[in-house]
């Protein structure tokens, strides 16, 4: 560890931040109301405030680097600026010990007029360097920023990646005891990216402080000493990152699967609410569900329907479950996951020639899978009253995504009785961002000559 | 705010750097370049020229002829004055970037504003030397010992302003179009143009002007011959001046944090 090993980088106690919103007055029958009402005081407080980080505290130790995740608009960015000095805590205080450098924006302060040389002088006495040490560091800079040829020419001329890279060359050039960095990883290609991350472990090797603010959970497990997630303002957990992510990252999910059920809900409602959903408009909706006259409209070419519901209803599903492997209904899968898929179907009268069917469809609208028990060379013989069909699948393997799901009954001859297109909405988790479909399960193996590891976990 | 003030000294290195791109930034790419300093205001001199002596011939006094140089004397310190004030007004919006992704004092935005304007001012001083040798004007040394005072009370008074405009239009953003209509207004509020004798009727009115004190010190430095009489005036809007600059500065400081939020 490098000198100040021992102290306390950053220090955040108690802190607090609330914008106030100005010039939004309400209007004035509510004013009027409010007034009348009594609570015009506390109406207006509660209006123009907005409370972008509650009482977080956390330190960070000199030398360690710590990763802050949390959804958009948790207040990760409003953090990192308090840390910067940009903006006060509204209660509580932050202290920073030695030099900042805050990746929060890059190349804020260019000016497109003049030249890339005479920007990272700017830039760099803006961010605190002498004229001097921006000299000796000049060659370097440049050459992070692989922008040799073009350094003389005016920075409007440059690629918003050019600009992005000289911005990011500079403030991590300025050689601070805490650097601060907002998202900007994204800056350029896969090799630059590269030689941010070693720039950045090289700032570890040497004992400097990082803060990150970042989407990429991957970097926060592999990178950070400890992480902090943040959710509506408030510290909801700090400490080793492997867990932080892991807790977020459940918790993402878990909203996910809301929104997931939701739109579910209400695909299922409009379902249930129009008769033949191809069809669509009032007639449809006013028609009786069972209407034998209505003839079933199926689409010419089943792999080209967009979503709805037809067919006689002489067997319908009533409703359709996915359940994960504990038997819980679910939106969201993991990868490999056992799932089944189950439909809930009621006769009105007996029938004796039922085929079930399943299709899986990806966001594209490939079909990654379809099958059904005619295939299967299942003979049916009777279904009366109502009964759960279950179609298990042992291990889902597709890659990450979001999936559709067709179901269907229909006869052998293809006459539907009761057929959902692409009604249900299902998504898929992985961990590793492999591509394509399907991932059949695999394994790698080297012979000895070939070395590869697995970063450490 | 006394410590504040302190740390603007740190800034120095970035205040000239600031100044020297805000000079090189704005006639980049322009074929004349820097001449532009000098031909802004030998134009603006044409036109005023040509409307009063022959368009509008006869309507101002002999004793400020020649006339353009006259006006010239006023006008010059006047562009540093009002350019400098509707920059301002916009600075703190239009470097929102610094503000908010930069940790940086944000008085140096309106302060390198009015330097940077300050510069041109001076650029402006070779064409008015000229015609000052043109016109054979005698001035004496003693006279001319005045003239770096009167620039410096300028520059108080101007970033004095420049600091309370650039703080109150971050809240109230109808400042910069008010400010506008009221520079041409202080404008011709100002005996630039005419002398303080020919508004006579209105003398108290001019002498609260403080940029009357400021444009009657250039004329009589460089324009009228005899003793430099303005001197009580000048030192008087210096003293207002600088208790201004301290009431800008502490207004600006009370506004500092909302900057950053509000821009």
């Amino acid at each position: 560890m490098a000198e100040g090993a021992g102290m306390n980088a950053i220090e955040v106690s108690n802190v607090s931040k609330v914008y106030r919103r100005y010039g939004r007055r309400r209007q004035f029958a509510t004013l009027k109301s409010a007034i009348l009402s009594g609570s015009l005081v506390s109406d207006l407080k509660a209006d123009e405030s907005f409370s972008a980080l509650q009482d977080v505290s956390f330190t960070v130790p000199a030398g360690r680097t710590f990763g802050v995740i949390g959804r958009n608009g948790s207040g990760k960015s409003t953090m990192l600026k308090l840390v910067a000095g940009i903006t006060r805590p509204t209660t509580g205080s932050v202290k920073v010990n030695g030099r900042i450098s805050a990746l929060i924006e890059l190349g804020a302060g260019f000016h497109p007029e003049i030249s890339g040389r005479e920007n990272v002088f700017i830039n760099g006495i803006m961010l605190g360097l002498s004229k001097k040490e921006i000299a000796r560091r000049f060659d370097e800079i440049v050459e992070f920023a692989e922008l040799k040829d073009f350094i003389d020419a005016p920075v409007k001329t440059y690629s918003s990646g050019m600009y992005m890279r000289l911005g990011f060359a500079v403030a991590i050039h300025v050689d601070p005891d805490v650097l601060l960095v907002d998202e900007v990883l994204a800056v350029g290609d896969e090799g630059f990216t590269h030689k941010c991350l070693d720039k950045f472990a090289e700032f570890r090797r040497r004992g400097k402080t990082i803060l990150l603010v970042t989407h990429s959970l991957g970097l926060v497990e592999r990178f950070c000493d400890d992480a902090l997630w943040l959710d509506g303002g408030r510290a909801k957990g700090v400490g080793d990152p492997r867990r932080i992510v892991g807790a977020y990252i459940t918790d993402v999910e878990k909203s996910e699967e809301a929104q997931l059920a939701a739109t579910d809900a209400k695909a299922k409602e409009a379902v249930s609410q129009t008769g033949v959903a191809t069809e669509g408009g009032v007639d449809a909706a006013n028609a009786p569900p069972t209407d034998p006259v209505e003839l079933p409209e199926e689409p010419p070419d089943m792999f080209l329907a967009s979503e709805g519901r037809w067919g006689s209803r002489e067997v319908e599903i009533t409703s359709v479950d996915l359940l994960d492997s504990r038997g819980e209904p679910s939106h969201i899968f993991h990868s490999g996951e056992n799932v089944t898929v189950r439909l809930h179907v009621a006769a009105k009268e007996p029938v004796t020639d039922f085929v079930f069917g399943i299709g899986l469809f990806n966001a594209d609208g490939v079909c990654c899978y379809g099958t059904n028990t005619d295939l299967e060379e299942y003979v049916s013989e009777s279904l009366s009253g109502t009964g759960d069909v279950d179609l298990q699948i042992d291990s889902l393997d597709l890659t990450e995504g979001t999936y559709k799901l067709d179901v269907a009954i229909h006869k052998r001859d293809g006459y539907p009785y009761d057929y959902h297109r692409l009604l249900y909405t299902f998504r898929i988790k992985s961990r590793t961002k492999d591509v394509g479909i399907y991932r059949p399960p695999h394994r790698w193996r080297f012979s000895s000559s070939v070395k590869l590891r697995l970063p450490v976990s | 705010m006394l410590h504040n003030l302190r740390q603007l000294a740190r800034y120095r290195g970035l205040i000239q750097t600031l100044v020297a791109r805000d000079l090189k930034a704005r006639y980049r790419g322009s074929v004349l370049g820097f001449f532009w300093s000098f031909i802004n205001p030998l134009l603006l001199l044409l036109i005023y020229t040509f409307v009063f002596s022959k368009v509008l011939p006869g309507t101002h006094p002999e004793e400020i002829e020649p006339y353009a140089l006259f006006m010239f004397c006023g006008i010059l310190p006047w562009t540093w004055f009002s350019s400098s004030l509707s920059e301002s007004a916009n600075v703190l919006i239009s470097g929102g970037n610094l503000i908010k992704k930069v940790l940086f004092p944000a008085e140096i935005l309106p302060i390198v504003t009015v330097l940077a304007n300050m510069i041109h001012f001076f650029f402006g001083l070779p064409i008015l030397v000229i015609f000052l040798i043109y016109y054979q004007t005698s001035i004496s040394i003693t006279e001319l010992a005045w003239f770096p005072v009167v620039v410096l009370i300028q520059l108080i008074l101007t970033t004095a302003l420049s600091l309370i405009l650039a703080a109150l239009t971050v809240h109230f953003r109808d400042i910069k179009d008010i400010l506008s209509n009221l520079l041409t207004f202080w404008f011709f509020a100002t005996p630039i143009i005419y002398p303080v004798s020919a508004a006579a009727f209105a003398k108290t009115f001019l002498n609260l002007n403080p940029f009357t004190h400021l444009a009657v010190a250039y004329q009589e430095i460089l324009f009228y011959p005899g003793p430099f009489g303005h001197w009580k005036w000048l030192l008087a809007v210096g003293a207002a001046s600088v208790a201004l600059f301290f009431v800008g500065y502490f207004l600006f400081d009370r506004l500092r944090d909302s900057f950053a939020e509000e821009v």
